[in-house]
């Protein structure tokens, strides 16, 4: 479980998020949507544990962990891994041996790449000259082999083709234990696979395609770096359609 | 006659300081013949374990296996000279002078004996060298591997070779120079010509396993004919009081392709002073140098200097410092384009490992150290096109071994 207290975090000498309460359950996968600039990469930032984001105030626990001042490779031990919206170029480190990191040297690195359809760029360094659809690929692969318990998606889809956001929207259900969620027969009982349900994840989307594979549990609207709003995804995403984003704030606030 | 016309030249110069670099009183060293006696195969293989090691790490492999060749001069005495492949020959230099009537169309013909006093002395005082030459269309399938070893304190080894590949051949190299490991000082002067013929390939891979009070320098020259690739690696992890080199190439054919690629690991005290210039005399030449520079206090000036004289040429430098544990990098890039057409760049940076890639690779599971030691492995892992990958493989190995005693 992840849970963040009355989080205030600054950056480069301004305050960017403040009075942060949320809390993920076992099992359960939140959406987070928010205006440009409005901190959600730095949400996800400060729960990974990159120390220029600076916690002035509230705490941060996972597992029952009080991982507030935990540097980034704790917490990647205990179970939380990222995918991200703008990864470094690693000059000589071959993505190949990058997949071989995240597992410990355990996953077998073609058949990862394989499920995401990677295969061609296992002897390239990593991120080097990838384009946009390559990189959340690539970033997705990371995490296959990195099977954390908890997962932090930034923009997953954005940028990527009509042909492999089916592949990286079903590739992040199986990450979540959420495969069944698109095949609408399956022999288990939902309750059951809740239950049984270990993976967390903190998806941001602009646009919600991932809500077409993940049936994401809860969704939030981050504004001006506060989280304003829990609600169903679906909605959330109608009404920033409708009435834009502080409109969409407001309402859902008042209610 | 014209020996002799060389050595008149050369004494003129016998004090004469580099253009560049420290200079050093070559007064404190020797540089009288040390005998040591001609090793055979199974007696190199009898060497002391520990001697073995050192000298595996400067590309010396004793058992031979994969290797082509072998040209090993211990101090100022050839101890092991041969050819296992056919088409290519391996000499002693002082032999090949006195009986191949064709190697004084090469001696000295790149490289000025009048340069300096190195030049001098490796005019005046010849130990040895090798000449390495592979024949017309022969293709070496193993390196040919060569390695100058100083083993007697004090000593001032001047040596000098000679690399030819023939039209249409195929040559690799692996040379390494080492000092044993009780030597406390010792100095290297070596001249090394090289030939590259019309559509012959060579590729050279230097490595160097020196000690912290070893002076080195290197001057030395290549001419690439039309269609011709010459490769040209050094590699140096090792301290060294100070070495200061600046080979320069001719790219003098249609279509001749020059590549160097240098990864310097510089520890405290050492200073080194190197680079590379091409020139680009012909339409469709092209040239790339690459430097690979850590200072963990050392000083080290890493130059390039790419001279495009034809229009239709491409060239690029790229010259990368990183600062781990204080020292100077000074990068001097220079391009020179003399007419219109010609396509010249250059990448130069000096910094340190950036933290966001350390936060990465921590956020896939490693400690900031191991993040930050697997940033400079990879920083130090260039891809070189054309190299064999078993050339590839020596040079990773001692990336591999180094970076145990650096990080
Ligand atoms: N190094 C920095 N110094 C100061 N401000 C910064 C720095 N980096 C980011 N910011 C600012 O912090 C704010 C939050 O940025 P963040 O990247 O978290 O937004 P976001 O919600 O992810 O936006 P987007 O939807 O565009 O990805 C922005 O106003 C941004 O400009
Ligand atoms: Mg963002």
């Amino acid at each position: 479980m992840l849970f963040i207290e009355d989080l205030q975090v600054e950056l480069g000498g301004k305050i960017i998020l403040d009075h942060i309460d949320l809390e993920i359950r076992q099992g359960e996968t939140h959406v987070l949507f928010g205006p440009n600039g409005s901190g959600k990469t730095s949400l996800l930032m400060t729960i990974m544990g990159y120390p220029q984001y600076r916690i002035l105030k509230g705490k941060i626990l996972f597992k029952g962990v009080d991982i507030t001042n935990s540097p980034i490779n704790e917490r990647a031990r205990l179970g939380i891994g990222m995918s991200y919206q703008r990864p470094p170029t690693i000059h000589g480190l071959k993505t190949r041996q990058m997949v071989d990191i995240c597992s410990r040297g355990e996953a077998k690195v073609e058949d990862l790449a394989m499920r995401v359809n990677f295969q061609d760029f296992l002897d390239r360094d990593v991120n080097a000259g990838f384009s946009g659809g390559e990189i959340k690929r690539s970033e997705l692969l990371q995490l296959l082999a990195q099977d954390p318990d908890l997962m932090l998606f930034d923009e997953p889809e954005s940028g990527v083709d009509l042909e492999n956001i089916s592949l990286v929207g079903r590739t992040i259900a199986t990450l979540l234990q959420r495969d069944h969620e698109g095949i609408p027969e399956v022999s288990k009982s939902k309750m059951q696979l809740k239950r049984e349900r270990t993976k967390m994840g903190l998806i941001i989307t602009h646009t919600g395609y991932i809500l077409d594979y993940v049936n994401a549990d809860k969704g939030q609207v981050l504004f001006d770096g506060m989280l304003s709003c829990v609600s169903n995804p679906r909605e959330i995403l109608t009404c920033i359609g409708e009435s834009g984003y502080a409109e969409c704030v407001r309402c859902i606030v008042k209610n | 006659m014209y020996s002799e016309e060389l050595r008149r030249k050369a004494a003129r110069v016998a004090d004469k300081k580099a253009a560049i670099g420290p200079d050093v009183d070559l007064g404190m060293f020797e540089s009288a013949p040390v005998p040591h006696k001609y090793l055979a195969d199974e007696e190199l293989c009898e060497l002391p374990e520990e001697e073995q090691k050192h000298l595996l790490m400067a590309g010396l492999d004793v058992t031979q296996k994969d290797r082509g060749g072998t040209y090993f001069q211990k101090d100022t005495s050839v101890i092991h000279c041969d050819s296992r492949q056919e088409g290519i020959e391996v000499l002693p230099i002082r032999r090949a002078l006195e009986q191949k009537d064709w190697v004084r169309d090469y001696y000295w013909k790149l490289v000025a004996v009048d340069t300096d006093k190195y030049t001098a002395a490796a005019e005046l005082n010849l130990h040895d060298g090798y000449v390495i030459r592979s024949l017309p269309g022969a293709k070496s399938i193993y390196p040919i591997q060569a390695c100058l070893y100083l083993d007697k304190d004090s000593l001032q080894q001047n040596v000098h070779n000679i690399i030819i590949a023939e039209e249409d051949s195929e040559l690799h190299i692996i040379t390494g120079c080492a000092t044993s490991p009780h030597l406390k000082k010792g100095a290297h002067v070596g001249i090394s010509e090289f030939f590259v013929k019309k559509n012959a390939k060579l590729s050279f891979t230097m490595i160097h396993n020196w000690a912290e009070d070893m002076v080195v320098r290197p001057r030395s020259a290549a001419r690439v004919e039309e269609g011709g690739l010459f490769i040209n690696n050094y590699v140096c992890m090792k301290p060294v009081k100070t070495l200061q080199m600046y080979p320069v190439t001719h790219l003098v054919g249609e279509g001749a392709v020059a590549r160097f690629y240098s990864i310097i690991v510089g520890s405290p005290g050492s200073e080194f002073d190197v680079g590379g210039r091409i020139f680009l005399k012909k339409p469709g030449t092209r040239a790339e140098i690459v430097a690979r520079t850590i200072s963990n206090g050392a000083k080290i000036i890493a130059r390039g200097h790419l001279i495009g004289e034809v229009p239709e040429i491409r060239a690029h430098l790229e010259c990368k410092g990183l600062i781990l544990k204080g020292g100077v990098i000074h990068a001097i890039p220079e391009l020179e384009g003399h007419v219109e057409g010609v396509e010249m760049s250059h990448e130069a940076a000096v910094g340190k490992i950036a933290q966001e890639e350390i936060s990465y690779l921590m956020s896939r599971g490693l400690t900031a150290d191991e993040a930050a030691s697997t940033i400079v492995r990879g920083f130090l892992n260039v891809d070189i096109p054309g190299l064999p990958p078993q050339l590839k493989a020596e040079i990773d190995k001692v990336i591999e071994q180094s970076d145990k005693d650096m990080m």
